[in-house]
């Protein structure tokens, strides 16, 4: 048959299997780390399992591992069916894949070994950043090609989300990491001081701004109305919220430099900025839950949708809570505290690994030709099981935040402080316990949703190579 | 700020505070229900309803609120805000205001002579809460110290123990110097050495070695810890002949020590802490060693 009246998916499938991989990975990691805060015996005193080399692991591993290939994944399947022509080019997108592993397993590799740039969710040391940029520069041509080639003419919102997220991404990663090497395993950032934190957060918060918001609201922009069968809210809402957030997301990143050495101006807009991108990322959500209206009774039925509508409440929550984290009255109390990890994991595990799931959950099936998983069931055990750990991990770290803020500035008669760090620890341990039931129920569900796919995969024949429909609508 | 980039902000600003609202309103009315015609994937289509009122509102309000805040605050370029703020000024004047509000409950101690003040409940319970802040770190919660930061409960004083001594350590500081000495006596002449500062603690040693070291003893150490062995309080030079180590009194420690010296240092708190904080830590911390057993070499001389 000729590969151009075809799709695809065999890439799709690779990612697919590699986000579900990854995922357990990450979060294993992530739970390991959790229980080492609660019983610190558990690095075993040997230098590779401590806390300061796992941690930047499972935040990598879950970011760029599990959500890096949950992103291409969905990016090239999505821009293919919503453009309705093949992949431009089904060897870079295989290298894309393959790129992308290399560079996991190199960053799986080199942290344990403590090879570090020592910058938050930029660790990997340079020639690790070379083959990301090479990679992603594959991605972006696959992508950017596959859409200028598309026979719809008009592009479909979650490509201008997935676009957003390819172009910022490269612009980020390549301005936050400019070093100079001085061996294969260690080199300087070029940026020192207060421009260093500016250039780490500018590059740090819009990371989250544009991999883990437009990249998963792209995902959302696809697989809710497919999933829910109904029409996109608002085109118009589209627009405004899409433009709105891409161009505020870029100030908002001093707000993680609140009362430091940062000028007092970069912080004040940090933090006016912060405010004003609420409605903005509001928007996105209102779009999908909206969307949602008219196909409520599926709810009841449909754990797929569950888990998206879930997904949407989270990014709302966390999308409040991050601009009245950014007022510095509340930052002043937040900041440093287990609050911070509470609002991160409601956004991670909340919307970031929700919408993945649930995305997820609606593709498996579609990608070996059948209409649901092998069993719906465990599908439904695995949405309830997830949603009570999230609740639970991010209950206990706000109580966790704002206890540690309390005792940290509470201050005696004589001026001095009433605890000391060691105290306010010492009460921070029942949250932690309880952080790690919460974190163990997660990875639970997630270990759910591998044997699902994996019997999925068993009890499916290779399906034959999607057709192109021939027919264009638009 | 320079002008170039005053003015580089305040375009950045302004274009994104005035597009954000052109957008908003640009795309405000609509008729409610229609599509946009558009099928994308057999079965995506698009409705083009309004933009709810209160997201609009909401909008609107965040954006009122920061154009406020920047007429307010410094952050729109170079331009000071109305308020006259800055972070600095705001810490100032917490500072001062807690001065202010703890000027009376020092004052009351600043007149009371050290020997009165080691007696007195308050003042102790306030020499408690700074070393609990600013000294537990090092020396501990308990004050006995740790490997390399000295005990203070106990009787022995590197710099001496009279309250204008510790008064001085706190407020100035101490750099506890110990020269290396591998490079000057060699593999051997460190072996020896150690043995012989075993033989002055009354430790077990080889007694040919200690014989040895002695002789380099008397040319190389006995400048600072002088020729028994005592130390020296002017020079911070501890002790060698009592059973109170810094570092450790084991073989292989003292080799260490003398092979690559040692850099003790107490910071200066004179800036952070000021004379009625430090006088009262001082209470405090001659309170713990005046409770200790007189169990060490110099009290029982």
């Amino acid at each position: 048959m000729d590969s151009t009246k075809t799709y695809n998916d065999k890439v799709v499938r690779q990612f697919t299997a590699a986000t579900i991989l990854w995922g357990v990975v990450g979060m294993l990691v992530g739970l390991y780390i959790a229980a080492q805060l609660a019983w610190p015996a558990l690095n075993f005193d040997i230098p590779y399992l401590t806390f300061s080399r796992l941690r930047p692991l499972h935040t990598s591993a879950v970011i760029f591992a599990f959500g890096g290939s949950a992103l291409m994944g969905t990016a090239f399947y999505v821009v293919q069916r919503t453009c309705q022509v093949r992949l431009i080019s089904d060897k870079l997108a295989a290298f894309t894949f393959w790129g992308w592993q290399l560079v996991i397993v190199l960053v799986a590799i080199t942290y344990p070994l403590g090879i570090t740039q020592s910058k938050e969710y930029a660790e990997p040391e340079w020639f690790i950043d070379i083959i990301i940029t090479v990679v992603w520069v594959a991605f972006a041509i696959v992508f950017f090609g596959t859409l200028a080639k598309r026979r719809v003419k008009h592009i479909y919102v979650a490509n201008w989300f997935y676009g957003a997220f390819i172009i910022t991404i490269a612009v980020l990663h390549i301005v936050n990491n400019i070093a100079i090497p001085v061996s294969w395993t260690k080199s300087y950032i070029v940026y020192s001081g207060a421009v260093d934190a500016m250039v780490q957060w500018w590059y740090g918060h819009n990371a989250v701004g544009f991999f883990l918001t437009a990249g998963f609201l792209a995902m959302m922009y696809y697989f809710v109305p497919k999933q829910a069968e109904r029409p996109i809210y608002s085109y118009r809402l589209s627009v405004v919220h899409f433009w709105a957030l891409i161009a505020i997301y870029m100030w908002a990143g001093p707000h993680h430099l609140m009362y430091t050495a940062l000028p007092d101006w970069a912080q004040s807009l940090g933090m006016v900025f912060s405010l004003i991108l609420l409605a903005p990322s509001w928007g996105g959500m209102l779009n999908g839950i909206l969307t949602l209206s008219g196909a409520w009774h599926k709810l009841r039925t449909d754990p797929v949708l569950k888990f998206m509508i879930v997904s949407l409440s989270f990014y709302g929550m966390s999308t409040f809570e991050g601009p009245m984290m950014s007022i510095k009255t509340v930052n002043s109390l937040s900041h440093y505290t287990d609050w911070t990890i509470g609002h991160v994991h409601s956004g991670a595990l909340g919307w970031v690994g929700f919408i993945t799931m649930g995305s997820l959950y609606c593709l498996i099936p579609r990608l070996y030709g059948r209409k649901q998983m092998y069993s719906q069931k465990l599908v439904e055990t695995h949405f309830w099981v997830a949603t009570i750990g999230v609740v639970i991990y991010i209950a206990a770290m706000w109580m966790a935040g704002v206890m540690q803020g309390l005792m940290w500035r509470a201050t005696n008669d004589d001026g001095t402080l009433t605890y000391t760090f060691i105290e306010s620890l010492k009460q921070t341990y029942p949250f932690y316990y309880a952080r790690f039931f919460g974190g163990l129920l997660y990875l639970s569900g997630m270990l759910m949703m591998a044997w699902n796919t994996w019997m999925t995969w068993r009890t499916s024949r290779e399906p034959a190579p999607a057709l192109i429909p021939t027919a264009v609508h638009a | 700020m320079s002008m170039f980039w005053s003015i580089f902000v305040m375009v950045l600003v302004t274009i994104n505070v005035v597009g954000a609202i052109w957008l908003l309103f640009g795309n405000a009315k609509s008729a409610p229900g229609e599509t946009t015609g558009h099928t994308w994937d057999e079965n995506l289509t698009e409705y083009n309803k309004p933009l709810p009122m209160w997201w609009i509102g909401l909008f609107v309000l965040s954006v009122a609120f920061g154009i406020g805040y920047l007429v307010l605050y410094p952050g729109f370029g170079a331009v000071k805000g109305s308020l006259d703020w800055t972070s600095v000024k705001q810490h100032d004047a917490h500072v001062a205001e807690a001065n202010a509000r703890l000027e009376k409950l020092f004052a009351q101690f600043r007149d009371v002579p050290m020997a009165k003040l080691v007696d007195d409940p308050k003042a102790l319970g306030i020499g408690h809460n700074v070393f609990a802040n600013n000294c537990a770190m090092c020396h501990g919660s308990d004050a006995r110290g740790a490997r390399g930061f000295p005990n203070l409960t106990d009787n022995d004083w590197l710099y001496g123990g009279d309250p204008q001594t510790v008064i001085a350590t706190i407020t100035h500081g101490r750099n506890g110097v110990m020269p290396a000495w591998g490079a000057v006596v060699g593999d051997q002449g460190v072996t020896e050495l150690a043995h012989y500062v075993r033989e002055l603690s009354g430790q077990s040693h080889d007694a040919s070695l200690a014989e040895a070291g002695k002789t380099r003893y008397m040319t190389l150490c006995i400048a600072c810890h002088g020729p028994t062995g005592k130390g020296n309080p002017a020079l911070g030079a501890p002790n060698l002949t009592d059973a109170t180590w810094l570092y450790g009194g084991d073989l292989a420690t003292i080799e260490a020590t003398i092979r690559n010296g040692r850099n003790g240092h107490m910071p200066a708190w004179d800036k952070t802490l000021g004379p009625d904080r430090i006088r009262m830590a001082a209470a405090w911390v001659l309170a713990q060693s005046k409770r200790a057993p007189a169990d060490t070499a110099e009290a029982a001389q």
